[in-house]
């Protein structure tokens, strides 16, 4: 993608998220630490010092810290009780899990220099797939064959019951794909907008234009950042939802 | 170099330090990030549910605990305070009529004492009357007996300076007919 421009004003929108080792400069095997390794390190330590740290004291009252991760708590455990009903409650670790590290990486890449572990579609799609198989598997073991139900339209006309089989078949095949790559996408789509209105910030003709779309842009990925943990975790509940109560 | 394809034999990043074609799809990669997601994952499972949730968890039932005992208190409280209004107004409402009853006594026990003077004095004012009456109805006895023999004296003299001979007895006679006149 990277181009030339204008003589040697070049962009390479996509480095940014090429995975280097962090020591050194070998070939990066499964076990390399590496910066994906840093930045998913430390979305762990700020989860940590929010929700660990951050309820240490226990105090009725809460501290400012506190009172975020009990917020944080709350919408979700909500969010879980409310699409999946009082048994997926017990899911519920799972689903904060999630979240929890999707909202982190989300946020903590839009720091200029970090890395954004959500922006590879390898890590989304292991998300994705987790979910998927997680999912699938549930609802073979809690409903036995009862749960291909979820498939059969007993409410449709007959005729058309094998033709809505085979398009729920296809589309919950297609869930885990479209799962991981929503979030992978707009996360790397955001980054490399950003970065090639940086690129155009070296411009002088179309600086102020390229700064304030930067400016722009970025706030759009806060929203998006927000957002698209917030749709990953509540398909997450929806597709749980589904492997609980399979019929419709 | 866009139009280049991504080199599946695992170089994906060129001479220059650049990305060749997509990161993300760069194969060699993928089993580190998933590696470390799963690394990552895990750890964060862990502490979220062995430590974070059950405290925060603990917390918000102490919270919402702490608010029912409080509210219940404060109802309580509010209870107590209905009933020490209660009582107060009992209170007052007896104080009330027992001013009242204390009135009524006095005023009675004044009403009686009253009576009983006025008794009195009616009892003096009729005596001192009567008496006055005694007194007047001497005096004018007194006087009708002295305006009798001032009259028979006065007649007989009469009698006598006409030249007749005064009877005694026809004089008083018709004196006392003249007075009873």
């Amino acid at each position: 993608m990277a181009e030339e421009k204008e003589g040697g004003l070049v962009f390479h929108p996509l480095d940014q998220f090429i995975v280097k080792p962090l020591f050194g400069d070998g070939p990066v095997h499964w076990y390399t630490v590496t910066n994906l390794t840093l930045w998913m390190a430390i979305a762990l330590l700020a989860i940590v010092a929010v929700f660990v740290l951050g309820s240490r004291g226990r105090a009725v009252i809460p501290t400012r810290l506190q009172s975020i991760g009990e917020l944080i708590y709350g919408f979700i455990y909500k969010m879980v009780e409310d699409v999946c009903g009082k048994d997926g409650v017990k899911y519920f670790p799972y689903i904060m899990t999630l979240f929890l590290f999707i909202l982190f990486s989300n946020y903590l890449a839009l720091i200029p220099m970090s890395y954004s572990p959500t922006s590879m579609i390898a890590v989304t799609a292991v998300l994705g797939f987790g979910v998927f198989f997680a999912v699938t598997i549930l609802g073979f073991v809690k409903n036995g064959p009862a749960f291909l139900g979820l498939f059969w339209m007993s409410d449709a006309p007959a005729v058309l019951r094998p033709i809505i089989a085979v398009i729920e078949v296809i589309s919950y095949f297609v869930r885990p794909v479209s799962h991981s790559i929503r979030l992978a996408g707009n996360i790397m789509a955001g980054h490399a907008v950003l970065k090639v209105f940086a690129g155009f910030a070296a411009l002088t003709l179309v600086s102020p234009v390229a700064v304030f779309g930067i400016v722009a842009i970025y706030g759009l990925e806060v929203l998006v950042c927000g957002i698209q943990a917030y749709v990953f975790t509540i398909l997450t509940c929806v597709y749980l939802k589904d492997a609980l109560h399979p019929a419709h | 170099m866009a139009t280049e394809t991504t080199d599946a034999a695992g170089v994906c990043v060129d001479a220059g330090g650049s990305a060749l074609g997509m990161p993300q799809l760069c194969a060699d990669w993928m089993p580190n990030q998933i590696f470390w997601l799963l690394v990552t994952l895990i750890t964060l499972y862990f502490v979220m549910s062995r430590i974070a949730l059950p405290r925060i968890s603990a917390v918000l039932a102490e919270r919402s605990g702490t608010i029912t005992n409080d509210i219940a208190a404060a109802e309580e409280l509010k209870n107590k305070a209905a009933e020490a209004e209660a009582a107060y107004d009992q209170a007052l409402l007896d104080a009330r009529s027992e001013a009242q009853k204390i009135v009524a006594e006095a005023k009675a026990e004044i009403q009686a004492e009253l009576d009983v003077e006025l008794q009195k004095a009616d009892a003096q004012i009729a005596a001192k009357t009567a008496e006055s009456e005694a007194a007047i109805g001497e005096i004018r006895e007194g006087a009708v007996k002295s305006v009798t023999a001032v009259a028979k004296d006065t007649a007989k003299e009469l009698v006598a300076a006409m030249g007749g001979t005064a009877d005694a007895k026809a004089i008083t006679a018709a004196v006392n007919a003249r007075m009873k006149g």
